[in-house]
This record gives C-alpha cells, structure tokens and sequence, in this order.
C-alpha cells in the first residue's frame, strides 16, 4: 500500500526560467505529498533563481514558450496561480525536502550562503547529491 | 451526502476549487493532519486531474478513499485518515 512512499526523488534545477521551476516546484510538491523524500540540487541559472533578493522577482521564460506561451502563462498568473516559490514552500511543509546548492555553481555565481533564500538548507558537492540520491530517480530541468 | 460508512465520523471539509494542480493534492496533504485517525476529510476540487490524483494519493499514502462523486464539474473525495 505504501510501497512508494520510501522511493526518494532526486531534482537537478539547471534552468532559472518561471516556467521550468514552475514544473520542478510541481513535481517536488506531488512528490512530497505522496511521501516520498526529496532531494534538489541547485546549479547555475537555477541557483540564481533561489537568491534571497531574487526569488520573488521577475524571471524569462523558456524560449520555446514564445509570445502564445508567454500569454498563457500570464494568464494562469492572473487566474490564481501560486509562484513556484510558494509551491516550493508547501511542499517543504508537507514533506521531506531537502534544498541544497551546488558548491561549484555557488564559486562561479561568486554567491555566499547568507544570500541564498531561507528555502535552501546547505551547500553541497556532487558527490554528497548522489550519496542522497541513492537509488532513486534522478530529473534534471 | 451519504458518509454511510462511517455514520457520526467528524467530517471537516476542504474547499479545493479553483486550485490546479498540484494544489488539491497539497492541501489534502495538510489538512489531513490536522485530523484525527479514523476521521474524515471531504475535499471538493475542480482540476481535471483530481480524480486519477486522489486516487493515487490515496493508495499510496494509505489514507482511504471512501467516496467519490461528481455533480456540476465538482470533484467530491471522502477521505478516511489512517
């Protein structure tokens, strides 16, 4: 009955883009309802995106989503939709997600750990990702 | 509403219309702690997916499904904590 629940899942955020950390911060929220852990490892453009004096602002979209994308996704906006961060949020309150930057990505974006977004618990290397990632399945985004 | 199952089980509703996805889902996830075991959680949504999800989250977290109705494109689940 809860043979799942144990199966962690392990996220890569590579792009800083509304609309891929919107579907990150969807597949963690689902994932930590269900019980299952949660790993994400932040790189690069996504790294940014979790600066504590950036995670509320404005972000592009990804470039396949064009002028009809954009529209969509500003409608969804105005209908209601909750920002990934606050997505992000509720899955940290319902489940067990662990938020940790990439150590390399943290040097070359020349980034402290005080100016990252309380949302994000550590810094860490690769291999501390995979040692946490276990058997699970791994998505990069 | 029926709740035949469990007659004079407290039942405390959560009102997820509107939400998308992943929000019904997240929100039962909430409000089911604050509940006690054995009683019951009613959830009403309007995500197309909340029946397949409901399901799901209910056979994977144990908590039962106990009813399932649809009327006016409203998605009813009775749940069951565990």
């Amino acid at each position: 009955m809860t043979d799942d629940a144990a199966q962690p899942l392990s996220l890569v955020l590579f792009s800083g883009t509304e609309d891929k950390l919107q579907a990150a911060a969807v597949l963690t929220a689902g994932a930590a309802a269900l019980g299952r852990p949660v790993h994400i490892f932040l790189q690069y453009w996504a790294l940014d995106a979790f600066r504590a004096d950036k995670i509320a602002g404005n972000l592009p979209l990804s470039a396949e989503a064009g002028p009809a994308g954009a529209a969509a996704v500003e409608h969804a906006r105005a209908a209601g939709q909750q920002p990934w961060f606050a997505t992000m949020r509720d899955a940290k309150d319902i489940g067990e997600v662990d938020i940790q930057a990439c150590s390399l990505s943290m040097d070359i974006l020349n980034l402290d750990a005080d100016q990252l977004d309380p949302i994000v618990d550590g810094v860490e290397g690769v291999a501390a990702f995979y040692v946490n990632a276990g058997e699970g399945q791994v998505v990069f985004i | 509403m029926t709740l035949t199952e469990t007659p004079g089980a407290k039942v405390t509703t959560l009102d997820a219309r509107g939400l998308k996805c992943p929000m019904p889902i997240v929100k039962t996830a909430q409000a089911i702690k604050t509940i006690a075991s054995g009683e019951l959680l009613e959830v009403l949504a309007t995500d197309p997916g909340a029946t397949a999800d409901f399901a799901a989250w209910s056979r994977s977290t144990g908590n039962t499904l106990v009813e399932q109705t649809v009327a006016d494109d409203v998605y009813r689940f009775v749940l069951r904590r565990k």
